[in-house]
């Protein structure tokens, strides 16, 4: 038994028991915190792949902030629980064995593509971490463009959301 | 070697892929329905960094950086909307939202 | 030459009467539009006339002489036997007779049409149709093809119906002409089937083709194509079971009943038999069946004609009947006797018809003899005339009918296909025919007058009409006289100018002209045999039986229609063939037109194929409607749905190789 395995299926479980919880939650808040577990057992996964950059952007920015963001506005809002209403007759009877035939797709896939079979059969993967400066070079260097294009985009989100914000004088 | 096969990475990202879908069809709460599609960029996030091992190549952690970002921009963006949506028509449901038809 | 090789002339002067008056003669006074039509059948006469000079001069070899002017049909042409139909025109001993008939008896009746329809409105109309029947008719006198002659045949049946149903605005007369169109496309269709098996058969529809490949051809067939062109005879020249259309279509004006249904139209089923005379001889039992039925319905006809009283239908079943005795003639294989009658026919029987017009007219517009009486001595003329032309229907010896009657019963009689009963049915229709004419002149022109004589001012009519009368008189009695010599051991001079035509197909005459020859030895007994043989009995008894019905005793017909009421009922009412035909034929057909026709097929069916596609355009975007529900869950779903199903797309069909 390797301490690796070990790990993946212990991260691999809260993930999944996390995204169950999100679905059973009733409040959102709730829904919310279990998002917030799913997110930090992903940073350990990243980790064990190593990615540990990314593992750690994960968890400030995506776990820190987004979510943190989340919890602000259910809290605004007092969202509480919601009603029951159910308007939408396929959204009702067509979401699970619509989840489930999307995963079956993507097995499907993964074990009968001659990519999918040599991913899984651990072809080409390597055992080093990422290193860092490597990877921020690559950004830099390649990817400089798309890096300035977000830039870009984060402000006119924060001016698109100030925007929207704002109460109607 | 005995690191985890990278099918494994690849099965989980699929089943959280597929528990998003299931929350974002099922849930009624729009920032609950936000939340799912979060859901389902993480598990995306974790194919692309799962792949950028499987080839030894960087390429997809940069785009893991790129999917953060304009994950960060869109949440700010689309709860500006939740927030304005909850004040006009005074509910979260999504199915009172409902002005969008013929 | 120059008209024979422009036989087109003749039918192109009639039709462009008809296509100048039809078309500008609404505004014209009635004048211009008289020299319009009298002008172009009057020319067509002269052409008719020139054509037939031509004629004399040609040669044996060159007879029939075919005129060919265009190609008009052609199909399959790649098949063994293609489908060639030329418009051409063909002249020969026949189409002379019935052209010389055709255009002079037209030319008087549309003299006499311009006294009669004076104060008619439609003038134009009248003469404009009057003029397109005659372009048919030449057209179906001429033919050299089943085909062109088809188109004669079918457009004269649309004048016909055109001009019975003149004055259309009357319902009776609607219906008439309605009534006729129909009868006569039932026997059309039966031509047209015969037509079709002709082509079938000889792989071609001209006649002379037709004729030189006849002996070849086994005999059930030609029998079959006989009986189905003489079906179309029967619709045309209305015999049983068709003739129900002639009396009704004494609707029309009276110049339209003598031109069309005297003359010209009806007797277009006599020519047909005699032109395709070579088929019909080879099949015997077709004969039979044309004697058969043209005998029976001389007879059964005449027996209706008896208690008419209406003046124009006892002439309309004396039509039917002498209208039998040619098909008749045709069936015992004297055709030439046949087309004999057809001529003497055209002459007593229009001037019989323009005469009742004249009656009519004087009487002012009154049709039953019941309220005429006495008026020989108001309309001289026309009584005269009218008496001539009885004369010569009863066969009274002198007088075109007897001529020509006297041949066809004596065909009957002792020709190669002799057949007692046909000749004692014709001998009995003979005298009946003799009866009833006679009863109609002593009860419109003698006695005491049955009106009131303050109501209607009798009077003589215009010289237009009674010009006319006193020609056609003339040839009701001389016009038989060819015949003559035959009895004074001479020839029939019409039989041997007919004899090329028919020298195929009637050893008949050969057989007649040879009896004789042999009888030739005594002139006088021949004479005299002629003078008393028994169609000149029942004749001259006919006539001393209507007189002493109707002018030495009033009272004997009124006292025999009582004591004999079932069968005065029955022939009055013309043996109900008009009720069993509307209750077996019309009533059903009216049934299933309404109930299958109309409400299931073309309501149930058609209407809604149409409003179908209509409802399921509608209906599904109603229902298409429903996925823009607004509901944003459903939106949310339908996209999953339609991701997973192009993932399915992408890894089953186009990503994945397995």
């Amino acid at each position: 038994m390797n301490v690796a395995i070990i790990m993946f299926f212990a991260c691999a479980l809260l993930a999944v028991a996390g995204a169950v919880l999100l679905i059973l939650a009733r409040e959102p808040i709730h829904s919310a915190l279990a998002l917030v577990l799913v997110m930090m057992a992903l940073a350990v996964l990243y980790l064990l792949l190593g990615a540990p950059f990314i593992a750690a952007v994960q968890i400030i920015v995506y776990a820190g902030a987004i979510m943190v963001l989340f919890v602000f506005v259910i809290m605004l809002l007092n969202a509480g629980v919601e009603e029951r209403t159910d308007f939408s007759k396929i959204a009702k009877f067509g979401g699970v064995p619509l989840g489930f035939l999307l995963l079956l797709e993507i097995a499907h896939w993964l074990y009968h593509s001659p990519v999918g079979t040599a991913i899984a059969n651990g072809a080409g993967s390597s055992n080093e971490a990422a290193d860092t400066a490597q990877l921020s070079e690559m950004l830099f260097r390649q990817y400089l463009f798309p890096f300035e294009a977000t830039s870009i985009l984060i402000l006119i989100a924060i001016l698109g959301a100030l925007v929207l914000a704002r109460k109607e004088q | 070697m005995s690191a985890v096969p990278i099918s494994y990475y690849l099965v989980l990202s699929a089943i959280l892929f597929g528990l998003g879908v299931v929350a974002f069809v099922f849930k009624r709460n729009i920032i609950t329905i936000f939340m799912s599609i979060e859901l389902m960029l993480n598990a995306v996030n974790l194919a692309f960094v799962a792949f950028a091992r499987a080839h030894g190549q960087l390429d997809g952690l940069v785009f893991v950086f790129f999917v953060i970002v304009v994950a960060a921009a869109e949440a700010a963006v689309g709860l500006a909307i939740v927030i304005m949506l909850a004040q006009n028509r005074q509910s979260l449901n999504v199915e009172r939202i409902n002005l969008l038809k013929l | 030459m120059l008209l024979l090789n422009h036989l087109w002339i003749i039918l192109a002067l009639p039709l462009a009467g008809a296509a100048i008056n039809g078309l500008f003669g609404k505004r014209w006074p009635q004048s211009a539009v008289n020299s319009v039509a009298i002008g172009s059948v009057v020319l067509s006469f002269l052409a008719a006339a020139e054509t037939v000079r031509e004629f004399c001069h040609l040669a044996a070899s060159q007879i029939p002489f075919i005129g060919n002017y265009f190609t008009w049909m052609v199909g399959g042409e790649a098949t063994p036997h293609p489908f060639h139909v030329e418009f051409a025109l063909q002249v020969d001993q026949l189409t002379v007779v019935m052209l010389l008939v055709v255009t002079f008896v037209g030319m008087l009746i549309h003299i006499y049409s311009t006294g009669y329809m004076a104060h008619e409105g439609g003038y134009y109309r009248f003469f404009s149709y009057l003029n397109l029947f005659m372009f048919f008719m030449l057209t179906l006198v001429m033919a050299a093809n089943l085909i062109v002659m088809f188109v004669g045949w079918e457009g004269v049946g649309l004048c016909s119906y055109l001009l019975i149903g003149f004055w259309f605005l009357k319902k009776s007369a609607a219906d008439a002409g309605k009534k006729a169109f129909i009868v006569t496309r039932i026997g059309d269709f039966g031509f047209t089937v015969g037509i079709l098996i002709v082509f079938a058969t000889f792989g071609t529809v001209a006649f002379g083709e037709i004729f030189s490949q006849a002996s070849d051809k086994p005999v059930d067939v030609l029998t079959a194509i006989c009986l189905l062109l003489f079906a179309g005879a029967i619709g045309k020249s209305a015999q049983l079971p068709l003739y129900v259309w002639l009396p009704d279509a004494m609707e029309g004006p009276t110049p339209v009943s003598a031109l069309i249904h005297a003359a010209t139209m009806v007797t277009a089923g006599v020519y047909m038999v005699a032109r395709m005379s070579p088929l019909f001889s080879r099949a015997p039992i077709a004969m039979l069946v044309v004697a058969i039925v043209g005998a029976v319905t001389a007879f059964y006809s005449a027996t209706i004609g008896l208690v008419q009283t209406d003046i124009k239908k006892v002439l309309a079943y004396s039509t039917v009947s002498q209208l039998g005795y040619m098909f008749l003639a045709c069936g015992v294989g004297a055709y030439s006797a046949g087309i004999f009658h057809l001529m003497t026919h055209a002459f007593f029987k229009g001037l019989l018809f323009l005469a009742a017009g004249s009656v009519i007219h004087a009487m002012g517009g009154e049709q039953d003899m019941m309220k005429m009486g006495g008026l020989r001595k108001e309309i001289p003329v026309t009584y005269w005339t009218m008496f001539i032309a009885t004369l010569a229907i009863a066969g009274i010896p002198g007088f075109a009918g007897f001529f020509s009657k006297d041949a066809i019963l004596e065909a009957a009689r002792s020709g190669p296909y002799a057949n007692l009963w046909l000749w004692l049915l014709g001998v009995a229709a003979a005298g009946l025919t003799s009866f009833y004419m006679f009863r109609l002149v002593f009860l419109t022109f003698f006695g005491e007058p049955r009106y009131d004589e303050h109501k209607v001012h009798v009077h003589e009519s215009p010289k237009s009409m009674t010009i006319p009368l006193m020609v056609l008189a003339f040839l009701s009695i001389f016009g038989g006289w060819f015949a003559a010599p035959k009895l004074v051991g001479g020839v029939d001079y019409f039989e041997r100018f007919l004899a090329p035509v028919f020298a195929a197909s009637s050893p008949a005459s050969d057989a007649m002209s040879a009896a004789a020859a042999d009888a030739a030895a005594s002139p006088a007994m021949d004479l005299l045999h002629a003078l008393t043989g028994w169609p000149v009995i029942v004749g001259v008894v006919g006539l001393l039986v209507a007189w002493w019905f109707y002018i030495k005793n009033p009272d004997v017909p009124k006292r025999m229609a009582q004591s004999v009421r079932g069968l005065y009922t029955l022939l009055l009412n013309k043996y109900y063939v008009d009720e069993i035909y509307a209750a077996l034929i019309v009533r059903p057909l009216l049934w299933i037109s309404t109930n299958v026709l109309w409400h299931v097929v073309d309501e149930g069916l058609i209407d809604g194929t149409v409003n179908g596609t209509a409802t399921v355009a509608r209906e599904s975007g109603r229902q298409a409607r429903k996925l823009q529900s607004g509901n944003t869950r459903s939106y949310a779903a339908w996209v999953i749905l339609g991701a997973v199903g192009f993932t399915a797309l992408l890894f089953g069909l186009l990503g994945v190789a397995h």
